[in-house]
């Protein structure tokens, strides 16, 4: 199954940057070749095609099949030999958040990913550091995790990490609607890539982790980012991944017992 | 900058620390070392860094920035007319964030599987430490610096790791230069510079620590 990025077929020619030593500025082209190696379930995944629909640029999804990586996949990403990978002009860039950055300093004539300020980025950087190593980790988890206590601790650790990002979102927002301010930028797509699991395991386990009393500003944020337009097709449908969850358990076990 | 107030909370046997020292040696930037003692945090680093509560931590007038890398892409982005630790060009930038990464997921749990495990373990710690190294030889090729001609990210993230080797390979009875001998040299070329001389430890102290937290933990 392909994703078609019909939604952003404007013509946008990939700008590149001018190299400072020397002055030259590359002449605008038209169509530059970019391919994203994915899987639409994947949150990882969703990250550089969000910044790819905030920059406006046309791309070739790839996509993996589950269970089977393809030859491209081994020989662009042969150290993690994991996807996203976004071959721009045939050379690969590796690891979801790099691959941001690159997009947000290659096509740096389209609205802006990172913040400006450096203790901004910082900030930004520390929280989907922490997204990535902390809390997706805990998140899940959480349904493969036997009923009792273990989950039960998962759970909690999942739920204390939101009321964390609840009090960086208040921080990094300063009163705007997203983590970026005004647009959306660097942490509300590292975090936001999650929105769709982190539905899917609320639905699987019965458990709510974006709540009114405890993150209302996240609930509300939530909202605002599905529905923003370089989000709403790229971020799957709760049930759809849901289903996708059974599927996937399926495999690993019978991956197991073989 | 005149009138900038630069703190480094840090453990002196710490990579993740040396990263930071290395950085700001770089950049030239004058800086308060407070070393910290880690089995009885202090208030102000808990207080710095509420999340993980470690270090290193920079303190820049007042506001803290954590995660090693994350404070040497900041030195490098307020400190920029000195030394550029990241490339311009975008391609190479990501490379160098690829390969710092790469270290980071992998070095130091490898390595802390070496002095903390014994037997099949312990040989599969090795084998995937080795492993790692050479993939980062072969990334360094026959550069002076995985940034090129001069000392970058990758080279910051890295060589501090080589003063924590001796531990490594007396605990675990192998010898990292036989396997990555292009490794070992540039590690010393490395050590060289007065940045990095300055900012990594002798490797027997770090040996000596490794030898208490060994028994502290019970590994024998």
């Amino acid at each position: 199954m392909v994703m078609s990025n019909s939604s952003f077929r404007r013509r946008q020619g990939a700008k590149r940057k001018p190299i400072s030593s020397f002055g030259l500025i590359l002449p605008v082209m038209a169509n530059s070749d970019v391919k994203l190696i994915g899987a639409w379930p994947s949150p990882f995944v969703m990250r550089p095609r969000i910044a790819l629909n905030i920059k406006s640029v046309e791309y070739e999804f790839l996509e993996e099949k589950l269970g089977s990586k393809s030859q491209l996949l081994l020989e662009s990403n042969p150290v993690h030999k994991k996807i996203p990978v976004l071959i721009h002009d045939g050379k690969p860039i590796c690891e979801s958040l790099v691959i941001v950055e690159y997009i947000d300093e290659v096509w740096s004539s389209g609205p802006s990913i990172l913040p400006s300020d450096p203790y901004d980025r910082a900030i930004a950087r520390f929280w989907a550091a922490y997204i990535d190593e902390k809390w997706f980790p805990a998140m899940r988890n959480i349904t493969a995790a036997k009923e009792g206590e273990s989950r039960k601790a998962l759970i909690e650790q999942a739920g204390e990490g939101m009321v964390l990002l609840e009090d960086a979102f208040g921080k990094c927002s300063k009163g705007k609607g997203f983590f970026g301010g005004d647009q959306i930028g660097y942490l509300d797509i590292a975090f936001g890539s999650f929105l769709g699991w982190l539905r899917a395991i609320e639905k699987l386990n019965g458990v709510e982790l974006l709540d009114e009393t405890k993150t209302p500003g996240l609930l509300k944020w939530a909202q605002r980012f599905s529905s923003h337009p370089p989000v709403k097709n790229v971020l799957p449908e709760t049930d759809k991944l849901v289903e996708f969850a059974k599927v996937l358990a399926k495999y690993k076990a019978a991956e197991s017992t073989s | 900058m005149a009138g900038d107030q630069v703190t480094l909370l840090d453990f002196w046997a710490s990579p993740f620390g040396m990263r930071v020292r290395i950085a700001l040696a770089e950049k030239g930037v004058k800086y308060e070392y407070s070393e910290q003692d880690l089995r009885n945090k202090s208030a102000l680093l808990l207080q710095m860094n509420p999340v993980h509560k470690k270090i290193p931590v920079l303190v820049h007038n007042g506001k803290p920035v954590c995660e090693s890398l994350i404070i040497v892409q900041y030195i490098d982005e307020v400190w920029k007319d000195k030394a550029p630790l990241l490339p311009s060009d975008p391609y190479q930038r990501a490379q160098s964030r690829f390969w710092a990464d790469f270290v980071d997921k992998k070095i130091y749990d490898i390595g802390r599987k070496i002095w903390t495990t014994k037997g099949d373990d312990q040989e599969a710690a090795k084998k995937d430490f080795i492993d790692c190294l050479k993939l980062l030889e072969g990334e360094l090729g026959d550069k002076p610096y995985f940034g090129g001609e001069t000392i970058g990210y990758v080279d910051i993230a890295f060589v501090p790791f080589y003063s924590w080797f001796h531990a490594y390979e007396t605990v675990g009875n192998f010898n990292i230069e036989a396997e990555c001998p292009k490794l070992i040299a540039y590690c010393k070329s490395c050590l060289q510079k007065e940045s990095v001389s300055k900012s990594l430890q002798d490797p027997q102290k770090v040996y000596d620590f490794i030898v208490m937290l060994r028994k502290n933990l019970g590994v024998e």
